[in-house]
C-alpha cells in the first residue's frame, strides 16, 4: 500500500513544482512582459490580431467583453452543427458514418463549447475523425481559451487593472499557452505508444480463434489527447476514454495526463499572485484546494484499496482492490487519484469508470462537482476560488464589524449580490431543479444501478453539466442509439432525447450566467477607489483568514448538498457494510 | 460598437483560430508521428514471421481456454466478432466499453457470485466459480471487468495462479512459464508509477513461440 501512496504524493509534488514556474510565465504572457518564445510568436500573434480586426489596446469593460464571449463562442459553435450534421460526406470518415440524431448533435455542440465535454455518444461509433479533431478538437481550444482569458480578466479586475480586449486574451491563451505545450505533449505522447493516424481501424485474427476477429480502432488520438487534459476538456476520442489503452498506455502517460490536468488551474493561483504582488496570499490561498485535494485521494483511495466487501467475502480474503471498470496499469492508487483530479478540475476524462467505484469515491468525486474549486475549471476555477474569499471577507466583516475590504477595495452590495448570486445560487438550481423533475418521471431517469446508487447517477449527471466537468456515472441510458446502431434498425430514446436537452440547459446556465457575473464583478472592482489599509482593516493574506474562507467553502458546500449526498453515496455505503442485506 | 462590427469579429476569429488549432496543429502532429515514430503512431501493431499483423501490443484479446493464459473478463469481449455474424457491426469501427455497474448493485453480485436458477437457462454461472472449476486461484482483476474492456494486462499475481494449468496442458516446466512472465511484465514507469501488468498477448505468443514484434 506505501508505495501506492508514494506514487500519489510524488505526482501532487510534480504539480506543486510546476506551479511557479507556469504560474509565472502565465503572467508574463498576459502582463505583456517579454518570454522567450516572443521573436517566434509576436509576428503570429500580430497576424491572427490584424486578421480578426482587434488592435491589442483596444480595452473592453466587463459587459463587452462578455459580449465579445457570446458572440465568439455562439459563431464557433454554428462552425461546429455545420462540422457534425454533414460529417457523412466530409473527409477523414474511414468508418463511414452517418450523422447521429440531432439532438446528440445539439447536446454535443452545448457541451464542447462550454467546456464540459459530456458525451452522450461513444467516439469511436459516433463521430468521424474530422469531426473529433477538426470539429471536437477545435472546441477544446477555444472552450479552454475563453475560460483562461475569462480567469486573467478577472485578475486583472480584482487587482484594480483594466480588464482587458477578450480577442487578444483568447489569441494569447492558445498561441503561449495551450498550443506550445500540446505540442510537446503530442509529441511525448506519440513516442509513448499513443496513436497518430489518420487510417482507419485495423482487423485481426484473434490468436485463441482465427474465426473470431478484433477490430482495432485508431486514430489521430495523441494531439486530441493532450489538449483534453491541458484545457480542462475530458471529450475523449474512444467511448471509454482515458481508460482506453491507445488514450493511455502506461503509467508515462498517465503520469502526464495527470499533471497536464492539474497544471493550469493550479498555476492560475500564482499567476494571481504575481498581478497583485502578493505571493504570499497566493501561496495560503493554494492550500484550500490543496488540502481538499488531497483529502478526498484518501478518502477515495483508500476505499478503493479495501474493495467490495461482498466480493472480498466471496474470495475469501479481507482485501482485495475494487477492479471493476479499473485497469490493471493504474490500479487502485492511479485510478483514484485521477478520478479526484478529474473532478477536482473540471476536466472529465476517466481512467477507470466512476459509476463502478466505491460510494466514498462517489461522495468526493461529487463533493468536487459541488465545490468546483478544488483547483476548478480552466479560468474559472481560480476566480471562483477568489468569489468564495470576497464573499468569506463579507462574512468576517460582519462578525468582526470592520468594513469588509479586499485588497484595498471595498466589498460593497454589488459585489456581495454577484458573488452570492453565481455561487449560492446557479449551481444549486442547475443541479437540483432538473434532478427532482427527473426523479417524479421514471421514464426519464434511464438508472442503470437500482437503489441509492440510482439518485446518485441522477444528481451527478446533472452536477457534472452545470459544472462544467463532464464526467458522469455512465450507466446511465443517457446515450441516443449510434449512427451504426441506427442503419441496423435502432430506434431514437425518449429517455436520451430528455437528458440531452435537459442537461443542456444546466451546461449553458453552468457556464454562461456565472462567467457573465464574474466579469462584472470584476469590473465593479477594477473601478472602485483603493481605500488604504488602516488599523481597522481585515488582512487577508493571514493564515486564519485562509482557514475561516476554507470554513465558508466547506460550509456552503456542504449544506446546499449535503441532503443529497446523504441519500446517495453515504447511503450506499452503509448498505455495504450491512451485506448488502 | 456596432453590432455587425461584433459579430463580423467573432466569425474571423472564429475561422482563423479553426484554420490554426483544428487543421494546422492536426495535421503536423500526424506528420511528426508518421515520420519520426511510426510503430507507435499506427498502433503498436505486432507482426508475425510471415509479416501479417496479429495483434497490437497495447491492445488485449480474449482468452478463455486452458491452452492460453486467460485475460481478463470483458464487456465487449475485446472489440471482437465473428464476421459471419457480426449483427452490432462491430467489426466495422472498433468499440470499447464497461460494465458500470455500482458496487451495490446485484448483478454485479450475480456476475461474480453465479446465481442458481431453477431454469437453468437463467443460471448465472459466477466468474468465481468458474475459475475454480478450470483450477485458477480467482484474483481480482479476473473476476472484475475492466475499465475499457480492452485492458491488455493482468497482475503478476493471476499469472501466477495460471501456471499449473497452463503446465499441465503445455507439458511446460513451471520455471520456465515463470521465465516467460518476467519476460512479458510491462513494469512502473520509473519503477514507481502505475502498476506492473503482465501483457496476456505478448505472453501467449510466446508460449506458441510467435514472438511477435512491433512491426
Amino acid at each position: 500500500m506505501l508505495q501506492g501512496w508514494l506514487q500519489i504524493g510524488l505526482t501532487l509534488l510534480l504539480v506543486v513544482l510546476i506551479t511557479p514556474v507556469l504560474g509565472r510565465y502565465i503572467a508574463r504572457v498576459f502582463l505583456a512582459q517579454k518570454t522567450r518564445l516572443d521573436p517566434l510568436l509576436a509576428p503570429v500573434d500580430r497576424l491572427l490580431l490584424r486578421l480578426i480586426g482587434v488592435r491589442s489596446q483596444d480595452g473592453m469593460t466587463g459587459w463587452q467583453y462578455a459580449r465579445a464571449i457570446f458572440y465568439s463562442n455562439f459563431a464557433m459553435a454554428l462552425l461546429l452543427a455545420i462540422l457534425l450534421f454533414n460529417q457523412s460526406w466530409l473527409p477523414f470518415n474511414p468508418t463511414r458514418l452517418t450523422s447521429p440524431t440531432w439532438d446528440t448533435n445539439l447536446h454535443t455542440i452545448i457541451s464542447f463549447i462550454t467546456n464540459t465535454n459530456q458525451q452522450h455518444y461513444s467516439g469511436e461509433v459516433t463521430y468521424s475523425y474530422f469531426s473529433q479533431f477538426a470539429g471536437l478538437g477545435y472546441m477544446m481550444f477555444v472552450s479552454a481559451a475563453t475560460g483562461i482569458a475569462v480567469g486573467i480578466a478577472f485578475i486583472r479586475g480584482l487587482t484594480g487593472r483594466p480588464l482587458g480586449n477578450f480577442y487578444h486574451d483568447l489569441i494569447l491563451a492558445i498561441t503561449r499557452i495551450l498550443l506550445p505545450l500540446s505540442i510537446l505533449g503530442a509529441i511525448a505522447l506519440i513516442a509513448a505508444g499513443i496513436p497518430e493516424t489518420l487510417a482507419g481501424p485495423v482487423l485481426v485474427p484473434t490468436l485463441e480463434d482465427p474465426a473470431v476477429q478484433q477490430a482495432i480502432a485508431r486514430g489521430p488520438v495523441a494531439h486530441f489527447e493532450i489538449i483534453k487534459e491541458l484545457g480542462e476538456n475530458g471529450g475523449g476520442f474512444f467511448a471509454i476514454n482515458s481508460a482506453h489503452p491507445f488514450e493511455n498506455p502506461n503509467g508515462f502517460t498517465n503520469l502526464l495526463e495527470t499533471v497536464a490536468i492539474l497544471a493550469i488551474p493550479s498555476a492560475l493561483i500564482y499567476t494571481y499572485g504575481i498581478f497583485a504582488n502578493n505571493l504570499k496570499q497566493a501561496w495560503l490561498v493554494y492550500c484550500i484546494p490543496f488540502a481538499l485535494l488531497v483529502g478526498f485521494v484518501v478518502v477515495s483511495a483508500i476505499a478503493e484499496y479495501n474493495g467490495n466487501p461482498i466480493v472480498n467475502t466471496a474470495l475469501g480474503v479481507n482485501q482485495a482492490v475494487n477492479l471493476e471498470g479499473k485497469e490493471v496499469r493504474f490500479g487502485w492508487a492511479q485510478s483514484a487519484l485521477f478520478a479526484v483530479v478529474t473532478t477536482g478540475s473540471m476536466c472529465g476524462a476517466v481512467t477507470g469508470m466512476v459509476d463502478s467505484m466505491m460510494p466514498l469515491s462517489g461522495l468526493v468525486t461529487l463533493s468536487n462537482l459541488f465545490l468546483q474549486i478544488v483547483f476548478g475549471g480552466q479560468g474559472t476555477g481560480t476566480a471562483y476560488l477568489f468569489a468564495y474569499l470576497i464573499l468569506a471577507v463579507f462574512v468576517t466583516g460582519l462578525m468582526v464589524g470592520r468594513t469588509p475590504e479586499f485588497l484595498g477595495r471595498k466589498i460593497e452590495k454589488q459585489e456581495v449580490v454577484l458573488a452570492s448570486f453565481l455561487i449560492l445560487l446557479v449551481h444549486p438550481i442547475a443541479i437540483l431543479l432538473p434532478s427532482a423533475i427527473a426523479l417524479v418521471f421514471p421514464d426519464f431517469q434511464g438508472i442503470s444501478n437500482p437503489g441509492f446508487h440510482g439518485l446518485s447517477q441522477v444528481i451527478y449527471e446533472y452536477a457534472s453539466a452545470a459544472a462544467n466537468n463532464g464526467s458522469g456515472l455512465e450507466g446511465l441510458a443517457d446515450s441516443q442509439p449510434s449512427p451504426i446502431a441506427l442503419a441496423t434498425g435502432a430506434i431514437p430514446s425518449p429517455t436520451a432525447l430528455w437528458w440531452n436537452l435537459s442537461t443542456s440547459l444546466s451546461l449553458l446556465a453552468g457556464r454562461y450566467i456565472p462567467i457573465t457575473a464574474l466579469l462584472l464583478l470584476a469590473d465593479s472592482l477594477s473601478r472602485k477607489q483603493p481605500v488604504p489599509a488602516t488599523a481597522g482593516t481585515l488582512h487577508t493574506n493571514t493564515t486564519l483568514f485562509t482557514g475561516i474562507t476554507a470554513g465558508v467553502i466547506v460550509i456552503l458546500g456542504a449544506l446546499t448538498f449535503f441532503p443529497v449526498l446523504a441519500l446517495g453515496p453515504i447511503a450506499e455505503a452503509f448498505q455495504l457494510t450491512q451485506g448488502m442485506r | 460598437m456596432s453590432v455587425t462590427r461584433e459579430i463580423s469579429r467573432a466569425i474571423r476569429a472564429t475561422l482563423v483560430l479553426w484554420v490554426l488549432t483544428a487543421i494546422l496543429y492536426p495535421l503536423a502532429m500526424v506528420s511528426v508521428g508518421q515520420i519520426i515514430f511510426p510503430a507507435q503512431a499506427n498502433g503498436s501493431l505486432l507482426t508475425n514471421a510471415q509479416g501479417q499483423v496479429i495483434g497490437s501490443a497495447l491492445i488485449g484479446q480474449p482468452f478463455t481456454s486452458d491452452r492460453y493464459f486467460n485475460s481478463r473478463p470483458s464487456t465487449t469481449n475485446y472489440s471482437t466478432a465473428n464476421p459471419q455474424d457480426d449483427a452490432a457491426r462491430v467489426l466495422q469501427t472498433g468499440i470499447s466499453g464497461a460494465s458500470n455497474l455500482a458496487p451495490s448493485n446485484s448483478a454485479l453480485r450475480d456476475r461474480i457470485l453465479g446465481k442458481p436458477a431453477p431454469d437453468p437457462k437463467q443460471a448465472i454461472v459466477g466468474a468465481i466459480p468458474q475459475l475454480q472449476t478450470a483450477g485458477i486461484t480467482p484474483t481480482a482483476d479476473l473476476v472484475y471487468t475492466s475499465g475499457s474492456s480492452l485492458d491488455p494486462h493482468i497482475t503478476p499475481a493471476a499469472a501466477r495462479a495460471q501456471i499449473p494449468r497452463i503446465a499441465r496442458t503445455r507439458q511446460l516446466q513451471p520455471t520456465q512459464l515463470e521465465q516467460l512472465i518476467t519476460q512479458n511484465t510491462d513494469d512502473r514507469f520509473l519503477g514507481l508509477f502505475g502498476e506492473p501488468g503482465v501483457n496476456v498477448l505478448k505472453l501467449n505468443l510466446a508460449l506458441d513461440g510467435q514472438g511477435g514484434a512491433v512491426r
